[in-house]
């Protein structure tokens, strides 16, 4: 089969081609169906009936009133953790980014290779220490051990908002600093604008990777309530292991904003996990 | 250019949350982490130094080889069976056809969705009697297949034989990542060239060995990379699908770490694994670093 994208394929092969596309999309999506499939089921039709005869929306209401596990509260807690750490590190790393590309100063080179190094650096290599650390600072229990290290920015992001903070052109820089903007200034009013598409697409890699965090917290997040909702999941698995549509209604609920962001970002979300390929 | 001390202040300025998160999340830890593998330390009393003893009782630790050959285990099926299937499918998506952008996301959407709840998903859908996987196979009559050859109903995650074979099947629906790595490397190679190769009379087979494949090696080594790196680091599905049974058939070495830590509380011990696990991370990285150096080209 030929690679180049531009041929104009018979009739025959395309047919050929949907066949096969459509077959593999179907064991793709299959998983999917099935949760969402289960989720509004009634307890009994889960193993007897394929398609359910009623929808059960009320598996849905059922998951948020059982006391023991408020699925409201984690929720809540994902979203702050999500969207604060999102928003903390990126600002930083804008900075940061900023500097390494655009400011001259004494050993900046050899800091960038560090920031390089921290990217290759397994989590589990840091993870002990780490967390003696925030124990030792009654940071268990609480946001803390993820939006402090958020503000402090994240290599990868450094990384990415560099290189295309090197790309801009220096007249337009230094037709600012003409204009008596300080170098912060011209940062935060001018660069950071541009970098627009880049700052979108770095947001939604890392809105993903922190609502689907599960070990940060399950080492730092101990009480039910400070629980976010991989956690809460997990639990609800131990506890209503085998009421399955309960068990997926509460896996939707857990999925559908991760399917909103990246059905809203998809165009930035495809050009990140390219660039992330091209030059990392 | 002539700098003033002014400038070299301001971009320390700039950059002084990164320089504090790298010493405080970054370089400390490591530090910190050498020190504690050498003592005994249960969180709650004193850590009291032992010297090599961590790293001789790892010799010794049957758990702690089992985690290894997991891991390793894994990586060796795992990682080049979704580098070929991925470029596979990223040869497929690949052609000029209408609604194809559907199939590139159908493809792409698992490893975004790739939370806790897909895990829970595949649990259930691994059960040996409760599963879709095994009613599909008693439904379409396939079952008699796993019969005839021998291994009887499959059990899955729930058997020691089946739980990594189960582990390695489910990470071929997260390779939509690598398949859309592969999609750009693809679209990233000039037609002449493939145009030439046709002109020279080569057939499609000999296109893609000698001009695609070719092409391809850095994104193929980048993917090896990443790939190989994050399968050392498996831990969630381990975690959330068996805790690493069934009789630690899939105990991968993070998932060992992390019981070591926080529930066994054997800190000193733990912190001997993770930085055996840095060294291994290191001498697998140089490894793949000096043979890539023979077979991926650059253009």
């Amino acid at each position: 089969m030929s690679s180049a994208s531009g041929d104009t394929l018979s009739l025959r092969r395309q047919l050929i081609l949907y066949a096969a596309l459509s077959f593999l999309a179907f064991w793709f999506l299959v998983p999917f169906a099935w949760m969402l499939i289960t989720s509004v089921k009634t307890p009994d039709e889960v193993f007897s009936r394929l398609l359910p005869s009623v929808l059960r929306l009320a598996n849905f209401v059922e998951i948020f009133n059982q006391p023991t596990l408020p699925f409201g509260r984690y929720f809540l807690n994902s979203t702050i953790i999500t969207v604060f750490g999102t928003g903390a590190s990126l600002f930083t790393s804008a900075v940061v980014a900023y500097a390494f590309a655009r400011l001259n100063f004494f050993g900046r080179d050899v800091l960038f290779v560090a920031v390089l190094s921290t990217m290759m650096l397994p989590a589990a290599v840091t993870m002990i220490p780490t967390f003696v650390l925030f124990q030792k600072l009654g940071w268990v229990d609480t946001f803390l051990p993820f939006l402090v290290p958020a503000c402090t920015g994240n290599a990868f992001q450094i990384f990415f908002l560099r290189q295309f903070f090197k790309t801009l052109p220096i007249d337009l820089i230094d037709a600012a600093r003409i204009d008596g903007c300080s170098n912060l200034r011209i940062c935060l009013s001018i660069a950071m604008p541009l970098a627009k598409p880049t700052l979108a697409t770095l947001a939604i890699l890392s809105f993903l990777s922190l609502w689907n965090d599960f070990m940060g917290p399950l080492i730092y997040l101990h009480s039910n309530e400070k629980r976010t909702l991989a956690l809460g999941l997990n639990a609800f698995a131990g506890m209503y292991g085998t009421q399955w549509h309960l068990l997926m209604a509460a896996s939707v609920v857990a999925t559908v904003p991760i399917l909103v962001v990246f059905f809203m970002g998809q165009r930035y979300f495809e050009r990140g996990l390219v660039m992330t390929g091209m030059k990392g | 250019m002539k700098l003033n001390l002014r400038e070299h202040l301001e971009g320390y300025l700039f950059i002084s949350p990164w320089i504090l998160g790298m010493v405080l999340f970054a370089l400390g830890p490591i530090l910190a982490s050498f020190g504690l593998a050498f003592t005994r330390w249960n969180l709650f009393t004193e850590p009291e130094y032992v010297g090599w003893a961590n790293f001789q009782k790892l010799a010794h630790d049957p758990l702690f080889y089992k985690s290894v050959f997991n891991t390793i285990y894994y990586t060796v099926f795992a990682v080049p069976l979704g580098l070929v299937l991925a470029l596979g499918l990223a040869m497929l998506v690949n052609h000029r056809l209408r609604g194809v952008n559907f199939f590139r996301t159908a493809f792409f959407l698992p490893n975004v969705v790739a939370g806790i709840a897909m895990l829970l998903l595949w649990k259930w859908l691994f059960d040996p009697n409760f599963g879709l996987i095994n009613l599909f196979l008693d439904w379409t009559g396939l079952m008699a297949v796993f019969e005839w050859i021998g291994i009887g109903r499959p059990q899955w995650i729930s058997s020691r034989a089946g739980a990594m074979p189960g582990m390695i099947f489910m990470s071929i629906w997260g390779l939509g990542g690598s398949m859309m790595i592969f999609l750009a490397g693809l679209q990233n190679i000039p037609r002449e060239l493939i145009e030439a190769a046709e002109l020279d009379g080569a057939g499609p087979w000999k296109r893609f060995r000698y001009v695609t494949l070719p092409l391809l090696t850095p994104t193929i080594f980048f993917l090896t990379m990443v790939g190989v790196i994050g399968s050392l680091q498996v831990f969630n599905q381990a975690y959330v699908m068996t805790q690493g049974g069934p009789a630690h058939a899939t105990l991968f070495y993070v998932l060992y770490l992390f019981q070591t830590a926080f529930e066994r509380f054997q800190m000193g011990y733990a912190c001997a694994m993770a930085l055996v696990l840095f060294i291994i991370t290191l001498i697998v990285s140089l490894i793949q670093l000096a043979m890539g150096k023979k077979w991926v080209h650059y253009q």
